[in-house]
């Protein structure tokens, strides 16, 4: 969102008026409490961006809706949502789009929690009956925020409105109640003799694992650009396939895509393809350099790049199958290929997909001793090889691909930056560095 | 030669320590079987909650995963056996039970188990058992005659919590000082490190697993045992981090490792060379008293020290660096930590491998350790038998401007050591 559409806003002002309703009715209950808990989640959310924790504090906000009634639950979120730092601009405009989306939503879980007797079954701690409405105001919350959630997507950046919603509600359900059961441990035990003090201990549990998953996602972005640092190795010795193998792994997952492989698997394959060069390290940078024609002895050593490569990536297990694609890229399909001349089906099939899409890289980017041929020629050129040299379906996967998609290859190799982590509930992953 | 006190030196650290390992084993032995032959002499209190925290604890063992970089191999299990230690109410209504049932009903539902586990060759190790079973003989030996004399009835619900909190923190304490002593009594690691890594690692899974002990036995207090399985949510929540953080954490040490062999395959240095100065780079780093973050840093610089030499056109002969020019040593360096940088892995990392050549009162303590480790290993290589101590003594002469005399002497303790063990058992 970078321009914000009048209508974004528009609807913005909507839900924040909507809030403001839901604060309004003036409550002599507790002022106490709500103002405890909401220093609690505004402190909660301080420390959670200073230390770049992983997580929302939904539990307290969920705490806050099964203890109090529905509009004091709903001022419990807004000075942590008004004070909460954001990265992105219009930074105002965020910071009220977020406080008012989480005060209608607490309003409704507590609107309905209280409706089906949930703050007596709290103060009377009468399990298991005190998870029915609890699970009511749980799905009643993720629901809500879904529905606005989806509603800003639909208008700010024109996602279709019922994919957006339906992915949004179902990703963020199961994380929202786990959520929701430290919410209702902690407004049992506030209720209970012991007090706030044992409703905090509550939230420890849930910050170590937050302050972990921080971590998890700090050591997968480490590894994405270890990955590239292999890459960038040959690349080193290598100079004029730069990109090469960012591009071969692009066209190896566009292929497996195609081919109806499910997301780990087309992820293992695009691993193949950024890997299956990485062998030649191995060769004598002189050799990789030669501009005129190899002779039969040093054709011999290059061709040595496969076994090379896959004696380096053999030790690190999650590539999987992208470890035979690395030592049978090479392979063709009538057996004349190197290292083993497998034939057929003897291929293994990441091997034959990275096959397709390392030849029609080759034949599309420009190399020292000749131009780039245009796409629909190499097309025609994979076409009229597949069968001997690559297999068939694999070449008609990717034709079929590229009419679909085309073929736009982001050349990301002279780039060191770390790609950011998959955003989260609430974007607040996305909020790194 | 200083050869013939270190040897003696080290046997009697042995031997003190296999003793050490012996009265916590046998003291933990005797316990359980007390504790055991009592419950069955006078029956069991309360069948039902004992029934259930039995089976959470089970649980929490079944779930146990083990691996060379877990902490806390079965959290939901030792909550468990804590909250059990400590409970006084269930629903309002005061129990009975007193700590021999504790013990007994925490090692029978962890032999049950760990059953699986045991087929599968994996079971708990004899530590972790004795360990626990102390453990929770101690918060349980605290808590309960205390409390069914009626001591805490007239405090409050706040303070009462508070105790709770504290009798586990301080539970927590003590079975860090267990575990360092143990681990200091197999392995003969120097004892300060391994308590200070202990102690930070409570910090992590283990506060979540005493809060959760706390909580767990307060919400049964209130809510009754309903509360178990509502309240084990969170801490299975937060062991599920734990392990997917370990579990892409390895996968980047073998990605590191990958790396590392590449200038192997290239034939710039020979075969298993990083892997070996990594391996001894870290023993050396702990009998030095490095904590395990430095640890971590220094094992993937000495993996990632030759990778500098990529850079070159044409290899060095047989990658022994430690014999070129000074000049050419700093280049290949800054080269390297060039490379490092782009890896991704902590900073710290590409300092190390950038300041390997320099002279050693400039260098960082890891850094220093990589340089001697990685002479040590070239010149021992392929000079035969008589290798090591040849390749100590040039480093001994070394040791004025090349070479920390400090990280040398390590070295030495580290080899000699390693020839005692391998008499030992060979």
């Amino acid at each position: 969102m970078e321009a914000v559409p009048a209508r974004a806003r528009a609807y913005i002002a909507c839900v924040a008026a909507a809030a403001l309703l839901c604060l309004l009715p003036a409550v002599r209950a507790s002022w106490w409490e709500a103002a405890l808990l909401a220093a609690l989640y505004a402190g909660c959310e301080r420390a959670a961006a200073r230390w770049r924790f992983a997580g929302t504090f939904h539990p307290v906000l969920l705490a806050g809706a099964f203890l109090l009634p529905p509009p004091a639950a709903a001022l419990v979120a807004l000075p942590g949502a008004l004070l909460s730092p954001v990265e992105q601009r219009p930074r105002w405009l965020r910071r009220v789009w977020r406080a008012a989306q989480l005060a209608v939503g607490v309003w409704a879980a507590s609107r309905v929690h209280g409706a089906l007797g949930g703050r007596d079954a709290v103060v009377a701690s009468d399990f298991p009956y005190a998870l029915v409405p609890a699970g009511a105001a749980v799905l009643v919350f993720c629901l809500v925020l879904s529905l606005l959630d989806g509603g800003i997507l639909a208008l700010a950046d024109r996602i279709p409105v019922r994919r957006a919603w339906r992915g949004l509600f179902l990703h963020s359900l199961a994380p929202v109640a786990v959520h929701g059961l430290a919410g209702l441990m902690m407004a049992v035990l506030w209720r209970s003799p012991y007090g706030p003090v044992a409703a905090l201990l509550v939230l420890l549990p849930m910050c170590v694992s937050w302050w972990v998953f921080a971590q998890y996602h700090r050591e997968r972005a480490a590894h994405q650009a270890t990955i590239r640092a292999l890459v960038q190795a040959v690349d080193i010795k290598d100079e004029y396939t730069r990109g090469h193998s960012e591009r071969v792994g692009q066209a190896s997952m566009m292929i497996a895509r195609e081919l109806g492989m499910d997301d780990s698997r087309t992820e293992v394959l695009r691993f193949a393809g950024i890997l299956h060069d990485v062998g030649k390290l191995g060769v004598p940078t002189r050799l990789l350099r030669k501009d005129g024609p190899l002779t039969p002895e040093e054709r011999r050593v290059i061709e040595l790049h496969p076994e090379y490569g896959h004696e380096m990536v053999r030790g690190i297990s999650f590539l999987g199958e992208a470890r035979a694609a690395v030592l049978h890229h090479h392979e063709r399909l009538d057996g004349s290929g190197y290292p083993y001349g497998l034939m057929g089906t003897q291929i293994p099939e990441s091997a034959r997909v990275v096959a397709v899409a390392d030849a029609f890289d080759a034949m599309t980017s420009t190399r020292s001793y000749r131009r780039a041929r245009p796409v629909g020629a190499a097309l025609a050129e994979l076409e009229r090889c597949a069968g001997s040299q690559f297999d068939p379906r694999m070449v008609t996967a990717l034709v079929r691909a590229l009419s679909r998609h085309g073929w736009h290859p982001a050349v990301t190799a002279d780039e060191t930056d770390v790609p950011p982590p998959r955003p989260g509930v609430a974007g607040r992953l996305g909020a790194r560095r | 030669m200083s050869g013939g006190q270190e040897t003696g030196a080290v046997s009697k650290t042995s031997r003190r320590c296999s003793w050490l390992q012996v009265l916590v084993h046998s003291s933990a032995a005797l316990l359980a079987l007390g504790s055991l032959t009592c419950t069955l002499w006078t029956g069991l209190e309360e069948p039902g909650t004992a029934l259930a925290f039995g089976v959470l604890v089970a649980v929490g063992e079944l779930n146990r995963r083990s691996g060379p970089h877990v902490r806390e191999a079965a959290p939901l299990g030792a909550a468990g056996a804590l909250s059990y230690a400590l409970l006084g109410e269930n629903a309002g209504a005061p129990t009975h039970h007193g700590a021999v049932q504790v013990v007994t009903i925490v090692l029978a539902a962890s032999l049950v188990g760990s059953v699986p586990h045991v087929g599968r060759g994996q079971g708990p190790t004899a530590d972790q058992q004795a360990r626990r079973m102390l453990t929770v003989g101690f918060a349980a030996v605290c808590f309960q005659p205390l409390y069914n004399q009626g001591t805490f009835a007239h405090w409050g619900g706040p303070a009462y919590a508070l105790l709770l909190l504290a009798l586990l923190s301080l539970t927590a304490l003590c079975d860090a000082v267990l575990a360092a002593a143990l681990a200091h009594s197999r392995t003969r690691w120097p004892f300060a490190p391994l308590l200070r890594d202990e102690l930070r690692a409570l910090l992590g899974i283990g506060s979540a697993v005493v809060a959760t002990g706390a909580v767990m036995a307060l919400a049964v207090a209130v809510a009754g045992l309903w509360a178990l399985p509502v309240f084990s949510v969170p801490l299975l929540l937060t062991q599920l981090a734990v392990r997917r953080y370990a579990a892409v954490r390895a996968t980047n040490r073998q990605t590191i490792a990958s790396l590392a062999r590449a200038t192997e395959i290239a034939g710039y240095t020979p075969a298993g060379h990083a892997r070996r100065v990594a391996a001894l780079s870290r023993e050396v780093g702990r009998d030095l008293g490095l904590t395990r973050p430095e640890l971590a840093v220094l094992e993937y610089a000495a993996l990632m020290h030759d990778i500098g030499q990529l850079s070159l056109v044409d290899p060095v002969p047989a990658g022994a660096t430690a014999d070129l020019p000074v000049a050419e040593q700093r280049r290949i360096a800054l080269l390297g930590g060039a490379v490092v940088r782009q890896t991704g892995v902590d900073a710290a990392v590409a300092v190390v491998v950038e300041r390997q050549a320099d002279p050693c009162r400039e260098q960082p303590t890891a850094a220093r350790i990589v340089r001697a480790v990685n002479a040590y290993e070239e010149k021992a290589r392929d000079a035969g038998p008589g290798g090591p101590l040849t390749a100590l003594e040039e480093l001994r002469l070394g040791t004025a401007g090349d070479y920390a005399p400090e990280v040398v002497e390590a070295l030495a303790r580290v080899l000699s050591r390693d020839c005692l063990t391998s008499a030992v058992t060979g």
